[in-house]
C-alpha cells in the first residue's frame, strides 16, 4: 500500500469503521461526562487529540527501545500509565507558561485525560495492531493512529453534545432525563455508524 | 456489624454502574456475554479489593501531594497481575476480554475508591468496600448481559467457564430468530440506557 493510501486507510477506521467510542467503547466517561455543552465538548476534544498523538508517539519510543529489546513487554500497562501520566502533566505545564489562552480552554480537561481509558487503549492498540498484510505499526503509524483516533473520538463527541444541546428543549418523561436518555441516544448513533462496517478495504 | 453495613452499601446504595454511573467503558464493552460479564467482573473485584488494602495500608506514609499517581502505580501492578494470571490459566476468557483486562488501570471506579474510601479509612473496611464495590459491579454487569445474552443469542451462560465449554441454557425457544443487534455494541447502549430509565422511575415513584 502506499503512503497515502495507509493514511486513508487508517482515518477512515479511526473515524467511522472502528469509531473509538461507539464500536470500542473506549473513552465512554469523558463522551457521557462533557458532551453537555458543545464548547466544552470542543475543549476536551481538542485537549484528548494532543494527548493522544503524543501518547501514540512517546508510548511507541518506550515500548519499541526499552521494553522489547529487554523483555520487558508485561510492564507495558504500567510502564504506558505512568508515561501518560507524566505527559499530562507535562503538556499541562507548558502549555500554562507559553499559551494561557489555549491553557484556559483545555485546563481544566487535562488532569480528566489521565484516567481516560481511549488514550490508554490507543498504545494498547497500537502494540498489537497490524496492517491487513501482517506488518506491526511503525513510529509513524502508532503516531497517525493516535492522531486519528483521537479525532474520531472528538468527532462523536461534538455529534453528541450538538444532539445533546438541542435535547434540553423536548419534553423527556421525568425518569428519562440525563443519563437515560443519553446512553439511548448514543445507541443510535452506535446503530447509524454500525453501517459503516461494512466497508473492506 | 459496620463490615456488612459496608458491603452491602457497594451492591445497593452505592451501586457504582447504575447509582454513581462510574466505569461505562467495561460495562458496555463486556457485557456481551454472562461468561464475559462474569469473568470481567471477577478481574476488577479481585484488583480492586488488592488495591483497596494495598492504599489503606500505605495511606499514611504517602505524601498527600503524590498520592494519586502512588494508587496508580498500585491499581497498575495488581492489573498485571490479574492480566497474566488470566492469559495463563483462562486463555479463552484473556482473549474474548482483550484488551479491557489491561485497561482495568484506568476504571475510574478504583481510582474513585481509592480515593474516595481506601485513603481515609483502615485495613479491613476498605477490604470490606472493595469486596462490596466488587460484588455491586459483578452484578450489574451480569444484569445487562443477561438481557444481552438473552435477547441477542436466546441463551443464558454460555461460554467456556474455566476450561470446559457449556451450552448455557437455552431461554427462548428453539425457533427464536436472535436479534442481533443487542449483541453488537448498539444494544449495549440502548439495554443500559433503559435499565437506568426503570430504575429512576422506581426511585421517583418511591419517592
Amino acid at each position: 500500500m502506499g503512503f497515502f493510501a495507509k493514511i486513508f486507510f487508517m482515518a477512515l477506521t479511526a473515524l467511522f469503521v472502528q469509531n473509538f467510542v461507539l464500536s470500542r467503547f473506549l473513552g465512554l466517561c469523558p463522551y457521557l461526562g462533557v458532551s453537555k455543552k458543545l464548547d466544552s465538548a470542543f475543549g476536551m476534544g481538542l485537549a484528548v487529540i494532543f494527548v493522544m498523538t503524543l501518547a501514540g508517539a512517546f508510548c511507541y519510543l518506550v515500548d519499541a527501545y526499552l521494553l522489547v529489546p529487554n523483555g520487558l513487554q508485561y510492564l507495558r500497562t504500567l510502564a504506558f500509565i505512568l508515561l501518560i501520566a507524566a505527559l499530562v502533566q507535562f503538556v499541562e505545564m507548558v502549555i500554562q507558561k507559553n499559551s494561557p489562552a489555549l491553557y484556559k480552554a483545555l485546563g481544566v480537561y487535562l488532569p480528566l485525560i489521565t484516567t481516560n481509558c481511549a488514550v490508554l487503549g490507543v498504545v494498547l492498540l497500537n502494540t498489537t495492531l497490524t496492517w491487513p498484510d501482517g506488518k506491526t505499526y511503525n513510529f509513524l503509524d502508532a503516531t497517525l493512529n493516535g492522531f486519528f483516533s483521537g479525532v474520531g473520538f472528538t468527532f462523536v463527541l461534538l455529534a453528541m453534545a450538538g444532539i445533546r444541546e438541542r435535547l434540553e428543549y423536548a419534553d423527556l418523561p421525568e425518569s428519562m432525563k440525563g443519563m437515560p436518555i443519553g446512553l439511548i441516544l448514543a445507541g443510535c448513533m452506535a446503530l447509524a455508524f454500525w453501517g459503516f462496517m461494512g466497508f473492506k478495504m | 456489624m459496620n463490615f456488612f453495613k459496608t458491603l452491602i452499601n457497594g451492591i445497593i446504595k452505592e451501586n457504582p454502574t447504575f447509582v454513581i454511573v462510574l466505569g461505562m467503558c467495561p460495562t458496555l464493552a463486556t457485557s456481551t456475554s454472562v461468561n464475559n460479564a462474569v469473568g470481567m467482573g471477577i478481574a476488577a473485584t479481585f484488583v480492586l479489593i488488592c488495591s483497596n488494602m494495598m492504599i489503606a495500608m500505605v495511606k499514611n506514609i504517602t505524601p498527600d501531594k503524590i498520592r494519586i499517581p502512588v494508587y496508580v502505580v498500585v491499581i497498575a501492578a495488581f492489573v498485571s497481575i490479574v492480566d497474566m494470571s488470566m492469559a495463563a490459566y483462562v486463555p479463552a476468557l484473556s482473549k474474548s476480554l482483550g484488551i479491557f483486562i489491561p485497561l482495568i488501570v484506568v476504571n475510574c471506579i478504583i481510582l474513585g475508591r481509592a480515593e474516595a474510601y481506601a485513603g481515609k479509612n483502615n485495613v479491613i473496611s476498605s477490604m470490606a468496600d472493595g469486596i462490596g464495590m466488587g460484588a455491586g459491579f459483578t452484578l450489574s454487569l451480569t444484569v445487562v448481559a443477561t438481557i444481552r445474552e438473552i435477547l441477542g443469542n436466546g441463551t443464558w451462560g454460555a461460554g467456556n467457564w474455566f476450561g470446559t465449554d457449556w451450552k448455557g441454557i437455552h431461554v427462548m425457544p428453539g425457533n427464536y430468530d436472535p436479534m442481533l443487534l443487542f449483541v453488537l455494541a448498539p444494544g449495549a447502549f440502548i439495554t443500559l440506557g433503559t435499565l437506568m430509565a426503570i430504575m429512576n422511575l422506581l426511585k421517583n415513584k418511591r419517592s
